[in-house]
């Protein structure tokens, strides 16, 4: 064939070759659908619940309630001398954001096996839309934040905000990249191995106790507090408390280390989800 | 001019058999940790082994080349394995081919199943929308589609209900009516017309058909040979995953039904079962009243006869087939009926339906047999996948008509109708 007519084809289905095949331009074409996947992760989840979306306030106000009892009251755990419910729920809308992304797609591919065996679509819209509609529960979350954050700022002159505040996009972005970028990798690999599934389910849970969310970074002995530096997580919790709250600090050197990986985990996932979508249909 | 919108080149699809998908992490961290360490791979005995066994693979196609000009509705038939489905996925892109290349001009919207990615808990407005996306419109798009989908569907009154509310009917009318108003440059089809009551799916063939006729270009594949001789222009026979015809639709279809009637071989391949090293079956013939094109009335006596052969002696045996319809299993069938010693040599079984037994539509069969359970030490079987298939014709007929609906009709004889004659009390 000759390279004008070649030039011609709006479309060459060709078998899977390299590394990087990636067409990102192709996700935004399909912005509607991230749209009303969203829109359906939120309608649909809630439809048949008495309190409906009220459940996103219930959940970190519940487990903040439970923290603060356990670790503030029994434990007795140091807050860098904040009140302890809004330490641990500042602590907890973060967590459970980070928690949510990275649950909701490490399973994307195996969930999905359905629809993605009968019609095409750029598969990485699944894993976008739930981070999307994971932010929409941690907006409500951070609004309930705000509330308490208000209510304590007036009746406390501990919290200075910081002007660090604002970095909170970039948080959120971190949080949400991390989120993706270590979910989409367990989903292109639990079509090989299915073990992951199980190692993600626990395996959140555990990390959030390695992860500065019920206790202070400084509550760590000095000579140890390197080892969050390989814990992605916890500068993106501690730069959070600091800038509303203006307890702890953000260690620069730790986070740009967090922002790096968080990248090069993200550029991971993409790669490996646009090489597994191709065949995982064969395997699955 | 035709304008060529399609053109397939030399496409291979491998599967791989047997042992896949069966790795741990576990396993493959023991065999990269024993690498690292310079240690002999733990796994290795048992991988080589599994591979001797089980590194099989299949090539569902092999080499399918094919042109389609802008306008044409080709029709694609094949036996059930002949690669119809892959070649499907791989136009759809759900899964990439292993070789070659497909070029395709214009929008591709394929429709492999109806309702996909339909939400049991979202009504069926909200369905409209998320499917409709999923297929590939945008909001806008549907948006200016809505009244002719629901019109088309005929859920107006239930547009605000949960889909999980329809009947099944409906739900397959709102899916198609969706899927129907996609409008695509290029439409591939599944069988997806088997769903539905017929009035419905007239309406489908004539959506269809109008697709064909507005120049767009529609790939359909059905085992109906009835809709496929309506519908299409040109018609393509995929056998063992190669094209083995490629021309008009009458030709095909005749040459299609000429292969597939009264013997059919049988793939060894397509049983399993601790009995397979003894029992061998390798013809199946279906005799019926044919019609025109092949196909069997259901005014005839039915006669399925099984041959093979048998390799030892088995204790109890008898032959067992299947009929399935729409992936249901309708009924087991057996030549004895109770399992009876089986010596070496030639097996013939055969089973006979009554006449008007079965409805018209598209039957499955799969065979098999075993001890009836008897023997102490359990069990002895063998079992196959579907492995050949039927078509019941519609007669008209009162024992056979609409009236009906449903996959079997039983006779009519025995009932009475209790009468306002005996009064009350």
């Amino acid at each position: 064939m000759d390279k004008v007519t070649q030039r011609d084809w709006d479309k060459v289905i060709r078998p899977r070759n390299g590394w990087f095949d990636i067409h990102p331009g192709e996700i935004w074409k399909y912005r509607d659908l991230i749209g009303l996947f969203v829109w359906r992760d939120f309608v649909a989840v809630y439809k048949q619940t008495i309190l409906g979306p009220l459940w996103y306030l219930i959940q970190p106000l519940l487990t903040t309630l439970v923290f603060t009892v356990i670790f503030g009251n029994v434990a007795q755990l140091s807050t860098d001398g904040l009140p302890p419910f809004l330490f641990y729920l500042s602590g907890v809308i973060c967590w459970r954001y980070f928690a949510d992304c990275l649950n909701n797609t490490s399973n994307i591919f195996v969930g999905n096996a359905h629809l993605f065996g009968k019609v095409y679509f750029p598969r990485l819209t699944v894993p976008v839309s739930v981070v999307i509609s994971s932010l929409i529960g941690f907006g409500i979350q951070f609004l309930l934040f705000l509330v308490f954050f208000f209510y304590f700022r007036i009746n406390s002159a501990i919290i200075q905000p910081q002007p660090a505040i604002l970095l909170l996009p970039v948080l959120i972005m971190q949080m949400a990249a991390l989120g993706l970028g270590l979910g989409i990798v367990v989903s292109s690999l639990t079509t090989r191995y299915r073990d992951l599934t199980h190692l993600v389910g626990f395996g959140v849970q555990l990390w959030m106790f390695a992860t500065p969310v019920v206790y202070p970074a400084s509550s760590l002995p000095e000579k140890w507090r390197w080892v969050l530096a390989f814990n992605p997580m916890a500068p993106v919790i501690e730069a959070f408390r600091y800038a509303f709250l203006g307890t702890g600090s953000i260690n620069l050197q730790h986070w740009f280390i967090s922002l790096a990986s968080t990248i090069l985990l993200l550029i991971a996932g993409v790669v490996l989800f646009s090489r597994v979508e191709k065949t995982f249909m064969d395997t699955v | 001019m035709a304008v060529s919108v399609i053109q397939v080149d030399q496409l291979w699809k491998e599967y791989r058999l047997g042992v896949i998908n069966h790795h741990s992490l576990s396993r493959d961290l023991q065999t990269w940790w024993a690498r690292m360490r310079g240690k002999e791979d733990p796994n290795s005995t048992v991988d080589s082994v599994a591979d001797k066994g089980g590194d099989q693979t299949f090539w569902a196609l092999q080499g399918v080349s094919f042109e389609v000009v802008q306008g044409d509705v080709l029709g694609i038939i094949g036996r059930n394995g002949a690669g119809k489905s892959t070649l499907l996925k791989i136009l759809s892109q759900v899964t990439a081919p292993t070789k070659g290349e497909v070029r395709l001009k214009g929008r591709i919207a394929s429709l492999l199943e109806v309702g996909t990615g339909f939400h049991p808990e979202l009504t069926g407005l909200e369905n409209i929308f998320l499917n409709g996306a999923i297929l590939g419109m945008s909001k806008a798009e549907i948006r200016s589609k809505l009244d002719e989908i629901i019109a088309f569907a005929e859920v107006e009154r239930f547009i605000d209900t949960p889909v999980k509310r329809y009947s099944s009917g409906m739900y397959v009318r709102l899916a198609f009516a969706v899927a129907a108003h996609l409008d695509p440059d290029i439409l591939v089809v599944d069988e997806v017309l088997a769903v539905g009551d017929a009035q419905f799916q007239k309406k489908c063939v004539g959506k269809i058909e109008d697709a064909g006729r507005q120049g767009r270009t529609v790939l359909f594949v059905s085992h109906n040979m009835g809709a496929i001789s309506q519908i299409c222009n040109k018609c393509m026979i995929l056998e063992k995953g190669t094209v083995s015809f490629h021309g008009d639709v009458r030709s095909a279809v005749s040459r299609y039904l000429t292969a597939s009637k009264g013997q059919q071989k049988i793939d060894r391949s397509c049983f399993f079962g601790p009995l397979k090293s003894r029992i061998e079956f390798k013809e199946i013939e279906i005799h019926g009243s044919e019609v025109a094109g092949g196909d069997i009335a259901p005014s005839a006596e039915i006669s399925i006869v099984v041959k093979g052969y048998c390799h030892g002696y088995i204790a109890r045996f008898r032959t067992s087939i299947v009929l399935y319809k729409d992936g249901f299993r309708l009924c087991t069938l057996h030549d004895l009926t109770v399992p009876e010693p089986l010596s070496p040599g030639e097996i013939v079984s055969e089973v006979r339906i009554p006449p008007f037994f079965l409805r018209p539509g598209d039957y499955y069969i799969a065979l098999g047999g075993h001890d009836g359970g008897v023997l102490a030490s359990g069990t002895d079987w063998i079992f196959s996948n579907e492995l050949a298939s039927f078509t019941i014709v519609d007669e008209w007929s009162d024992r056979n008509d609409f009236a009906n609906v449903g996959a079997i009709n039983l006779p009519h004889a025995g009932f009475r109708r209790k009468g306002l004659a005996h009064g009350i009390g």
